[in-house]
């Protein structure tokens, strides 16, 4: 018996067993049963607190928040000048009234539309290449493509923002070489695609092995066969190994919408080195533009649940039409 | 290549290296080394190269660099790099334990609302980052605890991700014979746990907490804000401020680019290191790797 947490609790359910030892046991063999019967609970215990201290209260606290405002008394200095009074469902129609929220949520799913399809394309095409038989320098490129996820989003915005630095950027120098025009990585549309890069960059890594895992678990034989009826390496990547990775595929897909609509650390890094970025330019970024800069918690608090819930709904539309595709595909 | 010529009927057509692939595999590998290469190569410029020359021409201004980044506010940089080793070394330790008994509770026991309990954690998954930050930073101000090493680091224990993934493991790697044989030795479920199932999900454990450590070590939107004094910052956020203030004096960009390469040394260095004996593919479940 150690000294962990658990112990105590365990031992009094172990503790008259273990005293009785082998004479409680064959007198009533049910025992060792009815003993392990609250310990997943106990196992749970470090867990479920950390969950309630952690999630349930904060998501909890957020809720109550966004149903009150500040009221202020008088001229609204002194102790118990502000009061927190019940404001029902206001906070919720001045967020949907709220055009900067809906601005950024717009931008968020420009961003993903560029994002998503790019890196996930990506992130198969390579799995699909390591899984080629005959390609060289495959674990190299493994290593080398999954390398920029153990890079803090923060550190690869920051790179990239450099590399977009017509100053030091070697991308200018060669444009400059060639005499060829030099556009503004930091204007406009071409602000998504700055930003998209820096995230494709930096997910396709991780993606890549979860889709490279599924196609290895693909047991040989299928292709023998299939090369016995013909089957040239591309259409076995078409007809075959795309199809048994879609759940995969679905799974990447999934977190990366979610993802998506949390963009926050790449437009934050490359705000200081650009002039006229919002500050509420992601969804994220208008939470806490709200909730810090604006000292707005209560209407911060209505966004943020807003956001939780919308990206329950979009989560589950999901959830529910990747299970009727799989199923179809299934039968 | 050698499994290839153990294959059957290999032609020599087969055995040919596949161009197209290789090709496509080094372009990628090039895209996402671009940006490293650049920050290794700038990091030795001194300030006037940084802006003079071509930027993958080496410059001589390395150590100058480094010792300009550490004599920087006396050397608060080194500061923030054992802040987030703390946070994330601390952090990913726990996180590995705390997944180790719920995923294994989840795994290896049938008891009424175990799926509940689950796909509860698991819904945790999906609630915005800062939906919970914001709370968990007012809560913890409300505890005089905002602005602490443990408002970094507390939240950042639970991992929804480590216990699916333990859950995983230890349905697949313990055995349920093996915990009724010991149960019949008299061993308690802690003992059980302890001693024969955390052994054996031990692959899973690792990586959980080689998970957890590059999660905590990359977060930036949690430090940003639930800290104010940047004694406690993290790295990441620590080269944002810097950079924030940089913006304004480009005489800062070199602190900065040396900042960011050696803040990406020690996990790119991990991950190098582990990869000898800890398969990438373990990250995704896969227990048979």
């Amino acid at each position: 018996m150690t000294s962990a947490p658990l112990k105590g609790s365990v031992l009094t359910e172990a503790g008259p067993l273990a005293d009785g030892t082998g004479t409680a046991q064959s007198v009533r063999p049910s025992r060792p049963r009815r003993r392990g019967r609250s310990a997943p609970y106990w196992f749970l215990v470090p867990t479920l607190t950390l969950f309630a201290a952690f999630t349930v209260v904060p998501i909890g606290y957020a809720i109550w928040l966004s149903l009150h405002k500040v009221r202020v008394k008088g001229i609204g200095l002194g102790k118990g000048a502000r009061e927190q009074v019940w404001n029902g469902l206001g906070n919720y129609t001045d967020v949907l009234k709220d055009s900067e929220f809906g601005h950024s949520i717009l931008r968020a799913f420009g961003y993903g539309l560029i994002v998503i399809p790019t890196m996930l394309g990506l992130a198969l095409l390579f799995a699909l290449m390591l899984d080629t038989p005959k390609a060289r320098s495959a674990p190299f490129a493994r290593l080398m493509i999954f390398l920029p996820y153990a890079v803090p989003g923060i550190i690869a915005a920051l790179m990239w923002g450099f590399l977009y630095l017509p100053d030091v950027s070697p991308f200018y120098y060669l444009l400059d070489k060639f005499g060829l025009p030099q556009p503004d990585l930091f204007d406009g549309g071409n602000l998504y695609l700055s930003f998209a890069n820096i995230a494709v960059w930096g997910g396709t890594g991780f993606n890549m092995i979860v889709i490279y895992t599924a196609l290895r678990a693909i047991p040989p034989d299928i292709y023998e066969a299939a090369r016995i009826d013909g089957a040239t390496d591309l259409g076995i990547a078409l007809k075959i190994k795309i199809p048994i990775v879609m759940p995969s595929l679905v799974l990447t897909f999934f977190f990366s919408v979610i993802a998506t609509l949390q963009v926050f650390t790449e437009p934050m890094a490359l705000k200081p080195l650009t002039n006229g970025l919002p500050s509420s330019w992601s969804p994220l970024m208008a939470i806490y533009d709200k909730a810090f800069l604006q000292s707005d918690i209560y209407g911060a608090s209505a966004t943020a649940v807003v956001l939780a819930l919308a990206t329950f709904v979009l989560s589950f539309t999901l959830l529910r039409i990747s299970d009727r595709y799989t199923r179809e595909d299934r039968a | 290549m050698t499994p290839l010529t153990l294959t059957a009927g290999t032609t020599t057509k087969a055995r040919r290296t596949a161009w197209v692939p290789t090709l496509v595999l080094i372009l990628g590998a090039l895209y996402c080394l671009i940006p490293i290469a650049w920050v290794v190569v700038a990091a030795t410029k001194d300030r006037s190269e940084l802006f003079s020359t071509f930027t993958f021409a080496p410059g001589g201004g390395f150590f100058q660099n480094l010792s300009d980044l550490t004599a920087y506010r006396d050397g608060i940089f080194w500061r923030w790099m054992a802040n987030s080793a703390f946070y994330a070394g601390l952090g990913a330790l726990l996180s590995a334990a705390v997944s180790a008994a719920g995923g294994y509770a989840l795994g290896r026991y049938s008891f009424r609302g175990r799926e509940a309990v689950f796909k509860m954690i698991l819904a945790g998954v999906l609630v915005p980052s800062i939906v919970l930050a914001v709370p968990q930073y007012l809560l913890l101000s409300k505890l005089g605890m905002a602005d602490s090493y443990g408002a970094m680091l507390l939240p950042s224990i639970l991992s929804p991700y480590g216990v699916y993934l333990v859950r995983i493991y230890a349905a697949a790697s313990v055995p349920a014979e093996l915990m009724e044989a010991a149960r019949m030795d008299g061993a308690s479920e802690w003992r059980i746990f302890s001693r024969i199932a955390v052994p054996m999900m031990m692959p899973g454990l690792i990586t959980v907490f080689l998970f957890q450590f590059v999660g905590i070590w990359n977060n930036f939107l949690l430090p940003y804000v639930m800290l104010a004094d940047d004694e406690k910052f993290p790295i990441t956020l620590g080269l944002y401020t810097l950079l924030a203030q940089g913006a304004s004096q480009p005489a800062l960009y070199t602190l900065v680019i040396t900042g960011c390469l050696l803040a990406i040394v020690p996990l790119i260095g991990l991950f190098l290191v582990i990869q000898r004996f800890w398969s990438l593919d373990l990250m995704s479940g896969s227990v048979k790797a």
